[in-house]
């Protein structure tokens, strides 16, 4: 797993609550058995028309949010279907930082397992990103995993929880199985005690 | 000793590694495994030269995309096909039980768990799938997991887990007749929310839940992630023993009592305390209907879709309008006035034995009507057989339905099984999100005898006044 340390990119603001893993990856989607090519079917459904061509209304195919690298939406992101597509497709779509006021409880663990940050702000200062988005060109913020912090250009700055040993492993970009098989001998010692 | 929930005894139990300011690793005595969430997680294995840690403790099953009729033709979904192979070959490699279309014991792996008896009490199970938490309606802990979490259990038998909070959910009374823990499960998530229960582990307790099936308490348990909690469980009685006493998986003779003396100690203690309480009376549950894009959008069978100006806040307001405009309804119009194009009953939310006979018992005798598709799937091979035994798919086939073969089907539509756009379904199933049973498709939640009675007449009714 890719080190995470510090991000600046470009906003892409989805006002939009409870936005589900079906979604963000739709279900006929995930059968393909390896872990690329899912960027392209970010969003599939809301994303394009049934002929493919793409909805202009729909943020990402807005020219002003072209090369965004900030996903910023609406409570509850992530609810629903554990499948690991999701940040896969939002990853593979070139987005680094997720930040909502609220997000699924397996879906935040499925980031973390692949270095896509996710950011829980209050849903105040989620909507002034959400604004500054729209209203602003090219409108960009910094999120430092080291200060816990999110911050623009413009007087906007927020701090942010995370599980102090998931934010440690993304800053050194340790792997959880490496991590685990460290501890083999307790492994070992847990199952001959439970034998 | 300070008393303890049974969430915190299982937990105790399972730690192998605990350090101040990290999540726990914790011991799996059950990895459930698919063809949707795995295939990637066998190639980093792969690439990584890793085995599979115990593979006695891992059982792999063909549910999700496996069509559910004319299996013994050539599949027709090149992309499927690929996935399926991939599974046959990667649990060949490994070592590791499978159960492939063909298999006499196939079905949706939340069924077949605790049909065979892979789940028991105080286990700790998880799957690559959000609805491992129906697990928990054995006395077991059981959540779903992502695909790198799968192949770390593949490799370690372990998962870290940050300690959940704990809430209690209590249903005192006893149901009215023709209301299911469909209703009791929908009603809570009604009641809460979709995230009403983030970052908990849900125990249900309370005289309807001591009374219930261990096929209806699996319903209830199914539909805990709906409410955002991982993982939901009830604990263990007299009934879990009788359920799976006998069945395949599950120790005999002297280790059966050993185990039972086990699982007696597992209930909750008197006296220890949850992070959170909500308690409802049986008196409040009642047939339930979903009108909305999210599982918590719901209304009585008696009532009517709701507004977007009966909500104050203006976020609420938003997400009804825009459920709305999918669902295709203008609010405020009566709940029985919706009419409705296809029924689906099956999903590891309803598609068990008992789940059936409710569904068959309100369809003995009558047609379907002419314009409503209704597809039944029964949820594995063996619940197939039991109902064949019964003469259901009988009835279901005099009353112009379909009877399938075992597996997820429209619950998530990544089979042939799926609704065309605009297409309104009552579903048995646990999600109605946007595109979920098809791109377009509308789906409205509901028990199976409610799928049942749609069916027949075409639009909603309340099954209480059914005869
Ligand atoms: S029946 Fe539906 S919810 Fe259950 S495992 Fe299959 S796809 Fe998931």
């Amino acid at each position: 797993m890719e080190a995470f340390k510090q991000h600046t990119g470009k906003v892409v603001p989805y006002d939009m609550p409870n936005v589900d893993t079906d979604q963000i990856i739709p279900a006929r989607f995930l059968k393909k058995i390896d872990r690329v090519g899912f960027g392209e079917l970010l969003f599939n459904d809301v994303r394009y028309n049934a002929d493919g061509s793409p909805k202009e209304d729909f943020v990402l195919n807005q020219e002003k949010y072209a090369g965004g690298s900030v996903l910023v939406s609406g409570p509850q992101f992530g609810i629903g279907s554990s499948r690991e597509h999701a940040p896969w497709a939002i990853q593979q779509y070139g987005f680094k930082v997720v930040i909502a006021p609220s997000f699924g409880d397996i879906f935040r663990s499925n980031c973390f397992q692949n270095g896509l940050l996710p950011v829980q702000l209050s849903e105040r200062d989620v909507q002034t990103l959400i604004a500054r988005a729209q209203e602003l060109s090219d409108y960009q913020v910094t999120v430092d995993l080291e200060t816990q912090e999110v911050h623009d250009s413009v007087g906007f700055s927020a701090k942010f929880e995370v599980d102090s040993f998931r934010r440690d492993c993304l800053l050194r970009g340790l792997d959880d199985i490496g991590l685990t098989l460290e501890k083999i001998s307790a492994i070992d010692a847990f199952e001959k005690a439970h034998a | 000793m300070a008393p303890k929930t049974m969430f915190e005894k299982m937990w105790d139990s399972h730690v192998v590694s605990d350090e101040p300011g990290k999540p726990s690793l914790l011991y799996v005595d059950l990895h459930l495994v698919h063809e949707i969430t795995s295939a990637q997680a066998f190639d980093g294995l792969r690439m990584n030269h890793r085995t599979v840690r115990r593979p006695d403790k891992t059982v792999v099953v063909a549910d999700h995309n496996v069509p559910t009729k004319d299996r013994d033709k050539p599949l027709e979904d090149e992309i499927a096909k690929t996935q399926l192979d991939a599974l046959a070959q990667n649990t060949s490699e490994f070592g590791l039980n499978y159960f492939d279309m063909f298999s006499e014991k196939q079905g949706i792996v939340h069924v077949i768990g605790p049909e065979q008896g892979w789940t028991r009490p105080g286990m700790i199970i998880v799957c690559g799938d959000s609805h491992t938490s129906t697990h928990g309606a054995m006395g077991a802990m059981a959540f779903g997991i992502g695909t790198s979490e799968v192949e770390h259990v593949l490799a370690t038998q372990c998962i870290w887990q940050a300690k959940p909070k704990t809430m209690e959910i209590r249903v005192e009374g006893t149901l009215a007749p023709g209301v299911t823990a469909k209703d009791v499960a929908l009603g809570i998530v009604g009641k809460i929310g979709t995230s009403g229960g983030i970052g908990h582990a849900i125990e249900y307790t309370g005289s309807v839940f001591r009374d219930m099936s261990m096929e209806g308490r699996m319903t209830v348990c199914n539909l805990s992630i709906e409410a955002g909690a991982r993982s939901g469980m009830v604990a263990p009685d007299e009934k879990t023993y009788e359920y799976l006493k006998g069945r395949e998986q599950c120790p005999t003779g002297a280790d059966w009592d050993a185990a039972v003396e086990e699982w007696k100690k597992l209930p909750t203690d008197e006296g220890a305390k949850f992070d959170t309480l909500l308690e409802i009376p049986a008196s409040d549950i009642v047939p339930f209907v979903t009108w909305g894009t999210n599982p918590g959008q719901v209304a009585p069978i008696t009532g009517r879709v709701p507004k977007p100006e009966d909500y104050e806040n203006s976020q609420d307001q938003f997400a009804v309008e825009k459920a709305l405009k999918y669902m295709g309804l203008q609010g405020g119009e009566r709940i029985q006035d919706i009419m409705i194009d296809t029924i689906f009953v099956g999903s590891c939310t309803n598609s068990r034995i008992e789940d059936l006979r409710a569904a068959a018992a309100v369809v003995k005798g009558k047609q379907k009507a002419p314009s409503v598709r209704a597809l039944i799937v029964p949820g594995s091979w063996l619940v197939k057989q039991q109902a064949e035994k019964e003469g259901l798919d009988k009835i279901f086939l005099d009353a112009g339905m379909e009877w399938r073969d075992a597996g997820c089907s429209m619950c998530l539509a990544m089979n042939p099984d799926r609704l065309a756009p605009g297409e309104r379904s009552a579903s048995t199933s646990n999600r109605n999100f946007e595109g979920r049973q098809g791109p377009g498709g509308r789906t409205h939640l509901v028990s199976p005898a409610m799928a049942a009675a749609a069916a027949i007449a075409g639009h909603f009714v309340d099954i209480r006044d059914w005869s």
